[in-house]
C-alpha cells in the first residue's frame, strides 16, 4: 500500500540543463541561520580578509552547523538581515576579490571510524539539502546503530520545476556511490534504498548501475505522485513503516538522506571542500532561459536570474524551492542558502493567490491527504477555538505538503489554516503539560 | 523597489474551481434538457427558464440583503434551478415552479448557510414540498402534447401493467413523467460524463441503482422497468451525488447509495406513493452526518499499532 498523493504538473524544463557556474558576484551575504537549530555565531568582523572554505560562523549549541565563506575577499560589514517569514538573523557581507583563494584549512579529513566520520560530516557544514536544513551530523550521530536497518536515499524530487537533485544524480553519481560506501562502512546499514520517481529515467539508470555494483543497495522506482519525497511518505512507500506523530524515521529503524546531501558529504571527505556552493534550478513563468546554475552560497538571487537571461515579465513572487512547499522571499537581494535547491520567479498571473470562495464540502482535501487528515474539521475547530477537537483531529500531524489546498476547488487557504491550527494546538499542549506539572508539585 | 508578494504555500493550485464543477454538471444535464424539449415540447424550456431565473435571482437577492458575498457566478443556483425543473411535470403552473425555486434557494440552501452548508438537497426538498402543497398539478402528467398519461410506476402500482410502454420507449423517455427524468439515454450520457470528468465517482450511482435492481429481482417487480422509471437515474447520478448533502468517502458513498436504493424500493413496492426516489435521497441526506462519522478515515498518526 502507498500513501495518497496528487498529480501535480512536473515542469522539469531544466532536467537536461547541465549546471553552469555563474560569474562571481560582487558581494555575497551569508546569513548565520541556514539550518534548523540555533544560528551560528559570527566569527569574523568587518575588515577581516577571508578565503574560500574558511569558517565564518561557529556552531552555537548542539543542533547547529558551521558556516564557511563561499568566496575570498573582505568582510565589508556584519548586519542583521530579514529572511523569509520575517525572521531576522545576523549575516556577513563579503566583498569578493575575484581570486577565490582557497583557505589553508581545506584539506581532506582523516576518517577512520564512526566518530571521525561524524566529525567530518559536522565540519563539512552539510545540512538537509532537500530543503529542511536539519544538520546532517546530528541526524547521523545515532546512539544505537543496531536500531537502524535501512538508510533511504531521497531522490524523489517530487516538486514541480526542481531538477537540482536530478543533476546531482547525473553529474555527481560517483559521489553518491562513494557516499553509499561511507554509510555502509561507518553506519553498517544492511539495506540502502534509493527512492526515485519514475519521471527521471536517466537517473534511475544511473542509480541502478550504482546499486548493481554493490550489495545491499536497491533502487525503488516510485510513481510520480506528490509528495513522494516527503519524509513520512517516502519511508512508508519504500518500507511500509509509518513514522508516528512527532517522531523521526529513526523511530521505525530508518534514516533518510537527500541524494545531494549524501553527495556533498562524500565530496567533502574526498576533497575537504565544505558546503560553499549550490546547484540551483532557476525557473518560473518570468524567467527567460530556465537553467541549472552553480552559485556561491550568499549570492543574491537576482544574480541567478540575470545569468538566465533576466526576466521576461516583472516578477511578482520569488520562491526558495518549488511551488508546492517553497517559501516566498522578501526581496531579490535574498541570498542563496545552503538548502536552496531552486529559485522560482512567478509573473503576476502565477503569483497572485486565487480568491477563496465558500467550502462546498466536496471532501477532496480529505480524500487527497497523504495522512488522512480532514481539513474541513480542523478549520471548523480552529474557527470555534476548540482545542480538544483540534487535538482529536490530529491537526499537529499536518506536514504542510499542500495537497489539500492544491485540489480545493474553492481555493481555500487550507495550509495556512492548518499552520494556525498547529500553532494553536502546540500552545494548548504545552499549557496542558505545564498545568499537569503544576498539579504534581 | 519591486514589491514581491509573500503568501503561504502552495503557490500553485489545480485548475479545478467550483464554477467549473458546476459548469460540468450543467453540461451533463444538457442532453436530458434537449430530450425534454423533444418529448414534452417547448413548454419544458419555459419551466426550466423560470426555475433557473428564480433560483439565481433569489440567491442574488438573499445574499444582497444579508450582505454576503455574491455566489451567483459559481453556477450552483443554476444547477439547482435546472434540477428542480427536471423534477417537475411539464404542465406545472409557472408560479408554482417559481415558488419551488424560491423555496429551494432561500429556505433549503441559504438559511442553512449557503453553498456547502445545507444538509438537504435543495431541489429535492423543494420538490417534496411542492408535491405536498400542489399535489394535483404535481402529479398530472401530460404526454405528449396535452394528452394525459400515467407514469410507468403508477401504472405498475395501479395494477395496469398492460399499458406499460415498451423498453425502447422507456429508454428514450417516451412516456409520462417529470420533464427531465424520463430520457434514460440522455441521463446516462450525462452521468458518464460526470464520472469521466471526476465530478462524481461511480460509487453512489452504482450502489443506488444496483440495490434497486437486486431488490426488484428478488421481489420480482419488473427490474428493467424499475430501473428506467421515475427519478432513479437522475436521482442516482445527479442528486444523490451532491457534495454538501452526501458523504464524501468511498464507503460513505456506497452506504448512502444502498440506503437510497432500499428506501426507494420500500416506498415503491409497499408504500402509498408510486415513487420514492426523492424521499429516499432526502432521508439519506439526514443520515449523512452519521454515515460520514462512521466512515471517517482515521488520521495516520501512527504509534498505536496503525
Amino acid at each position: 500500500m502507498r500513501l495518497k498523493g496528487i498529480k501535480v504538473p512536473h515542469r522539469k524544463h531544466t532536467a537536461n540543463s547541465v549546471p553552469q557556474r555563474i560569474p562571481l558576484p560582487k558581494a555575497v551575504t551569508i546569513p548565520m541561520s541556514m539550518h534548523i537549530g540555533k544560528p551560528c555565531k559570527l566569527s569574523v568582523k568587518a575588515g577581516d580578509h577571508v578565503k574560500v572554505g574558511q569558517i565564518i560562523g561557529l556552531p552555537d549549541g548542539f543542533v547547529s552547523s558551521p558556516i564557511h565563506s563561499s568566496v575570498s575577499g573582505t568582510v565589508k560589514k556584519t548586519e542583521i538581515i530579514t529572511m523569509t517569514g520575517a525572521a531576522r538573523t545576523s549575516a556577513a557581507v563579503i566583498e569578493t576579490d575575484g581570486l577565490q583563494e582557497l583557505c589553508e584549512d581545506v584539506k581532506p579529513p582523516v576518517v577512520t571510524d564512526f566518530e571521525s566520520f561524524i566529525e567530518a560530516v559536522k565540519n563539512s557544514g552539510v545540512v538537509g539539502l532537500g530543503g529542511a536544513g536539519f544538520p546532517t551530523f546530528v541526524k547521523l550521530n545515532i546512539k544505537d546503530l543496531s536500531a537502524v536497518d535501512t538508510v533511504i536515499i531521497n531522490a524523489a524530487e517530487c516538486e514541480p520545476y526542481i531538477t537540482s537533485d536530478t543533476r546531482t544524480m547525473l553529474d555527481k553519481a560517483e559521489y553518491i556511490s562513494k557516499g553509499i560506501d561511507l554509510i555502509q562502512k561507518y553506519l553498517g546499514t544492511k539495506r540502502i534504498i534509493i527512492g526515485i520517481e519514475n519521471n527521471k529515467k536517466p537517473c534511475i539508470q544511473k542509480m541502478q548501475e550504482i546499486a548493481d555494483s554493490k550489495s545491499g543497495v536497491i533502487v525503488k522506482v516510485l510513481p510520480s505522485i506528490y509528495p513522494q519525497g516527503g519524509e513520512k511518505v517516502l519511508v512508508y512507500n519504500t518500507t511500509g513503516r509509518l513514522i508516528p506523530k512527532g517522531g523521526l524515521p529513526l523511530d521505525v529503524g530508518a534514516v533518510v538522506l537527500n541524494c545531494t546531501t549524501l553527495a556533498c558529504i562524500a565530496e567533502y571527505i574526498e576533497t575537504g571542500m565544505p558546503l560553499t556552493e549550490k546547484c540551483v534550478t532557476v525557473d518560473g513563468s518570468c524567467v527567460k532561459e530556465p537553467k541549472n546554475v552553480i552559485a556561491p552560497i550568499g549570492t543574491p538571487v537576482q544574480n541567478l536570474f540575470d545569468f538566465c537571461g533576466g526576466f521576461k515579465a516583472e516578477p511578482k513572487k520569488v520562491l526558495y524551492g518549488g511551488p508546492m512547499m517553497g517559501i516566498a522571499v522578501p526581496s531579490l537581494d535574498s541570498p542563496v542558502l545552503k538548502m536552496t535547491n531552486a529559485v522560482i520567479a512567478m509573473d503576476e498571473k502565477d503569483a497572485r493567490p486565487p480568491k477563496a470562495s465558500s467550502c462546498i464540502n466536496c471532501g477532496e482535501c480529505l480524500n487527497n491527504c497523504p495522512l488522512r487528515l480532514d481539513p474541513r474539521k480542523i478549520s471548523k475547530a480552529l474557527k470555534l477555538g476548540l482545542d480538544e477537537e483540534l487535538k482529536k483531529q490530529n491537526a499537529d500531524l499536518c506536514m504542510e505538503c499542500g495537497c489539500c489546498a492544491y485540489v480545493c476547488p474553492a481555493k481555500r487557504p487550507i495550509v495556512q489554516n492548518n499552520r494556525l491550527a498547529k500553532a494553536r494546538i502546540n500552545k494548548y499542549l504545552s499549557q496542558q503539560k505545564a498545568s499537569k506539572e503544576g498539579e504534581n508539585e | 523597489m519591486n514589491k514581491l508578494i509573500s503568501s503561504s504555500s502552495p503557490h500553485i493550485t489545480s485548475p479545478r474551481t467550483t464554477q467549473k464543477i458546476m459548469r460540468d454538471v450543467l453540461i451533463a444535464l444538457l442532453p436530458a434538457g434537449v430530450a425534454s424539449v423533444i418529448i414534452f415540447g417547448l413548454r419544458s424550456l419555459l419551466v426550466i427558464g423560470v426555475c433557473v431565473l428564480v433560483c439565481v435571482v433569489s440567491e442574488w437577492a438573499f445574499e444582497k440583503i444579508c450582505k454576503k458575498d455574491n455566489t451567483v457566478f459559481d453556477l450552483s443556483a443554476v444547477v439547482t434551478g435546472v434540477l428542480l425543473a427536471y423534477n417537475l411535470p411539464v404542465s406545472i403552473p409557472l408560479w408554482q415552479a417559481a415558488f419551488g425555486s424560491l423555496f429551494a434557494i432561500v429556505v433549503v440552501k441559504q438559511l442553512f448557510g449557503g453553498i456547502g452548508q445545507n444538509f438537504a438537497n435543495p431541489a429535492i426538498t423543494a420538490r417534496i414540498v411542492m408535491l405536498i402543497a400542489f399535489s394535483g398539478t404535481m402529479t398530472s402528467w401530460t404526454f405528449p402534447d396535452g394528452v394525459s398519461s400515467a407514469t410507468p410506476l403508477s401504472l405498475m402500482s395501479g395494477g395496469n401493467p398492460e399499458a406499460l410502454p415498451s423498453y425502447t420507449d422507456m429508454l428514450f423517455g417516451l412516456h409520462g413523467g417529470c420533464l427531465g427524468e424520463t430520457c434514460i439515454i440522455a441521463l446516462l450520457a450525462g452521468g458518464i460524463y460526470l464520472i469521466a470528468r471526476k465530478v462524481i465517482t461511480w460509487h453512489t450511482p452504482v450502489a443506488f441503482i444496483g440495490t434497486v435492481l437486486i431488490m426488484s429481482l428478488i421481489f420480482d417487480k419488473a427490474p428493467l422497468y424499475q430501473l428506467m422509471s421515475g427519478g432513479l437515474v437522475i436521482g442516482a447520478f445527479f442528486m444523490a451525488t451532491d457534495y454538501a448533502t452526501t458523504p464524501c468517502t468511498k464507503w460513505g458513498k456506497i452506504i448512502f447509495g444502498i440506503g437510497c436504493g432500499l428506501v426507494t424500493v420500500l416506498i415503491r413496492f409497499w408504500g402509498a406513493s408510486p415513487e420514492g426516489v426523492s424521499y429516499s435521497i432526502l432521508l439519506m441526506n439526514i443520515f449523512t452526518p452519521y454515515i460520514s462519522r462512521l466512515t471517517q478515515p482515521k488520521p495516520l498518526a501512527g504509534g498505536d499499532g496503525r
